[in-house]
């Protein structure tokens, strides 16, 4: 194994509503639901319509560009509606589960033996290939592009995330077989990067000739799987590289294993509004309703599936994303109406700015977790304080003059400033540690879709 | 509480659009959020955003100026019962007061004339008040002699508002810092209100408070600041009243200059605010000092026989006129200094050598700290862009 990288740029923010590593059940609801703007860049058409049988792996929509790129459904049952909305985009398909999660036929196969045309044909078909994303851009990737590499890393370090060594603890088998079969689909590596503070994990038992195992050591972005890239192979113009989260790794390797598609994973249920009896993991599928898990200890709230920086908010009755692993519940902040806030101390508060005393309080306390909820803090300012994003930015990259680039749309400046190794998820703690409450995730993500859109 | 936040929800809708206060719109969201955090919830990116805001950030600047600001006022009082030679008999109370109403005007003016452009301006692009001139507003009446004219104040903060700042865009835009522009321009347009050794001593009673210098009942003092001392060929430097200054009275600061900028005491105290709550940065403040330290280091080694600011020691020139003040002041301006952790090394080095060449090769300035800033805000793209630059060349040469 190579020599960790060390970062330490960054920030872990201590939440409260961590999951403890306990089951606490299965979660099979009725309702399911699969929307096309969990799989960013690309353009819905439909394959069934309301009415029709589907089964666990059959296509519901797939790409306009790529129409091998096929999107399937998570639970067997009925389509019950195609909701669209403007000019006829699809918005969301809503599936009517009959609880059995019969599987389309997939055949147990051993992938390393297979040749790569045999394994992609089978990932293509079983919808497999919209677990990756592709950088530059961050979107969906193009199933008739070979990537220079593929990137996995194997923990999550944002607020509250959970805990992959807990969640993938029984599957080393189906992770090696998933890892056999999407090293056939690249020449170059398939690079692995574990935290360095966990050393039993059943990562790091992964064998492959292309297999690489990396570590990494520091404070969150060091789970980001761009920052990873970034220290051990950057991307540079023309390059494109895979991700995959190991979740998906896995739901792969189980079908190889037990010939049959199974997308059922274990999800940390976490947030400070989450009743502490409930915080745990649950065995749930990806577009699952959330409703009957939700045990909440209040009502005002926001349920996120995904983490508090890069998730997206559900609402009371949502459902699970395609591609989350977690579900986060924080109170709203609509409703605090703190009198002369922007002088008092404060104590409650949790800041990266010395101007709180968060900071003294954690040298007392380091183990000190805080409630945060959806207030933005302020109002929003033209940039103000420099150095703020190179903080929690562990990337040789100017964040603030990259964030400027892209406001000005200049297509030069972006590329030199290194756009192409970016994802909006790098810049999601620049965007909570901001004192102008800039939306950097926002602007980065429209600087790619518009580099994407002018250079195709 | 309660009852000021039901108050303000019940006369809410005369500001909204349709209401028949809509003109004072910006003004009432203002006061709002200045007395009650704003319930506005994240809508897109992460979900959660630190506590800090530029309210807190204008708000700790501000309380960093008022060890600064107490001791002019204090001064003021001082220098001027020190010139009637009616210092023993003064209380401290006396002393300070007459300080305090001396410097009020002042402060009034400044905010009055400041945020009424502010408001206006908000009001008028339809955005929410920006709360960067509560610190230039603080600033301006401490960089200014005390017998400046308060109606010369009120002209040039209008001018460095509009013309420095808002027509830039406002707080976040603006190239040069506002309230060095309000000096500059004072500097320029008013000189004889703002050098010379007319001006740093007030010299009229207020209230009963004070003593009348100007009828020519008292004589015997000079109200020469130290450094016009030494630019006018003055071998000895001494207080309003004659006596050498030694570097003891110069940190402590009871000489005549500027309202804000004589004690070092007072701004040191007013950095460790700044330094720890880490809203200026120290790369920029620590590079100010060396480079003035080196620069009047080099100036004093070759010594002059004609001009005596040459022979200051580093010390003299660190410790008096604005230099202090401007390097944890207005050096640190975050908006007009460079953005790379690199360049504020550079830009505060350059500012600090500036400062003194221009005090030691230009008699008819005896302060340069003024215009060595305002150079090198002027310079700060240009530094960030070759930062910026070994960025892009970094990545460039790893294709290769």
């Amino acid at each position: 194994m190579a020599e960790a990288i060390k970062i330490k740029k960054g920030l872990d923010i201590k939440l409260k509503g961590k999951a403890g590593e306990t089951f606490k059940g299965e979660l099979k609801p009725e309702a399911f639901s699969v929307k096309p703007s969990d799989f960013h860049g690309m353009t819905p058409k439909m394959i069934v319509k309301e009415g029709d049988e589907v089964k666990v792996g059959s296509p519901l929509f797939y790409d306009k560009a790529n129409p091998e790129l096929k999107f399937v459904s998570p639970c067997s049952g009925i389509v019950e509606e195609v909701k669209r909305g403007e000019r006829r985009k699809v918005l969301e398909v809503r599936l009517k589960s009959d609880g059995k999660f019969e599987s389309v036929p997939f055949d147990k196969a051993a992938p390393a033996q297979m040749s790569a045309e045999e394994v992609k044909s089978k990932l293509l078909n079983a919808g497999f290939f919209a677990f990756f994303k592709q950088r530059p851009y961050d979107v969906v990737v193009n199933p008739n592009e070979q990537p220079r590499d593929i990137f996995i890393s194997a923990f999550d370090s944002n607020p509250l995330a959970p805990s992959y060594d807990y969640a993938l603890r029984d599957f080393a088998e189906e992770l090696q077989l998933g890892v056999d079969a999407i090293s056939k689909l690249t020449n170059g590596k398939v690079y692995i990067t574990v935290s360095t503070a966990n050393s039993s994990s059943n990562f790091l038992k992964i064998k492959g000739a292309k297999v690489e195992i990396c570590n990494i050591t520091g404070p969150h972005p060091a789970g980001n799987v761009g920052v990873q890239i970034h220290h051990i192979a950057p991307i540079n113009k023309g390059d494109v590289v895979w991700t995959i989260n190991p979740y998906d790794v896995v739901t792969i390797g189980k079908a190889f294993k037990k010939g049959a598609i199974d997308f059922s994973k274990l999800v940390a249920l976490t947030g400070s509004s989450v009743s502490e009896s409930a915080l745990g993991y649950y065995l749930t599928y990806p577009g699952a309703e959330l409703k009957n898990i939700l045990n909440l200890s209040e009502s005002n709230v926001r349920v996120i599936s995904g983490n508090v920086l890069t998730g997206c908010s559900v609402g009371m009755d949502g459902f699970l994303g395609a591609l989350a692993q977690q579900v986060t519940v924080i109170p709203e902040g609509d409703k605090n109406d703190e009198f002369l806030g922007w002088i008092m101390p404060r104590m409650n508060k949790f800041s990266t700015s010395r101007s709180y005393f968060s900071w003294l309080t954690d040298l007392i306390n380091s183990k000190k977790e805080y409630v945060a909820d959806t207030n933005v803090n302020g109002g929003k300012r033209a940039f103000i304080m420099s150095g703020e994003y190179d903080k929690v930015m562990p990337m040789d990259i100017l964040p603030e003059f990259l964030v400027k680039a892209i406001m000005a749309k200049d297509i030069d400046k972006m590329e030199q400033l290194g756009i192409y190794e970016v994802a909006p998820e790098d810049f999601a703690l620049c965007e909570y540690v901001c004192t102008s409450k800039i939306e950097t995730q926002k602007i980065v993500r429209e600087g790619l879709d518009f580099l994407r859109k002018e250079l195709a | 509480m309660k009852a000021l936040r039901n108050f303000l929800d019940k006369v809410k809708p005369n500001f909204e659009k349709d209401g028949k206060l809509k003109a004072f719109r910006s003004l009432f969201d203002g006061f709002e959020t200045f007395l009650f955090v704003p319930n506005t919830v994240s809508k897109s990116g992460v979900h959660i955003h630190d506590s800090i805001d530029s309210k807190r950030v204008m708000s700790m600047v501000v309380i960093a100026l008022i060890p600064a600001l107490l001791f002019g006022m204090y001064n003021v009082g001082y220098q001027n019962y020190l010139a009637a030679g009616t210092l023993e008999s003064a209380s401290f109370f006396q002393i300070f007061f007459y300080g305090f109403l001396a410097v009020l005007p002042k402060i009034v003016v400044s905010y009055v004339v400041g945020l009424g452009i502010e408001f206006t301006v908000a009001q008028w692009k339809n955005e929410e008040i920006q709360e960067g001139f509560l610190v230039s507003g603080m600033l301006i009446p401490l960089i200014v002699p005390i017998e400046c004219p308060i109606w010369i104040i009120a002209v040039a903060t209008a001018f460095a508002v509009i013309f420095a700042k808002e027509v830039f865009g406002g707080t976040g835009y603006n190239i040069f810092n506002v309230a060095l522009i309000t000096r500059a321009f004072l500097f320029f347009s008013y000189p004889t209100k703002m050098s010379g050794d007319q001006v740093w001593v007030a010299k009229e009673s207020i209230f009963g408070f004070g003593n009348d210098l100007a009828n020519g009942t008292v004589d015997g003092y000079t109200g020469a600041t130290a450094l016009g001392q030494a630019a006018t060929g003055s071998a000895t430097l001494t207080d309003a009243v004659g006596s050498n200054l030694s570097i003891s009275d110069m940190i402590f600061g009871l000489y005549p200059g500027s309202i804000g900028e004589t004690s070092v005491i007072a701004i040191a105290i007013g950095a460790i605010i700044l330094l720890v709550s880490g809203i200026a940065n120290w790369r920029t403040m620590i590079s100010v000092f060396v480079g003035g330290a080196v620069t009047a280091y080099v100036f004093n080694s070759i010594g002059s026989a004609d001009n005596q600011v040459w022979n200051l020691c580093p010390c003299q020139h660190i410790l008096l006129g604005g230099f202090c003040f401007g390097a944890v002041f207005m050096a640190t301006d975050p908006v007009t200094s460079p953005r790379t952790n690199g360049g504020k090394y550079i830009f505060g080095f350059l500012i600090g050598f500036f400062a003194i060449v221009i005090r030691c090769m230009n008699p008819g300035y005896p302060e340069g700290m003024m215009l060595a800033i305002l150079l090198m805000n002027v310079f700060a793209p240009l530094i960030d862009h070759c930062f910026k630059q070994r960025n892009i060349n970094r990545r460039l040469n790893r294709v290769k």
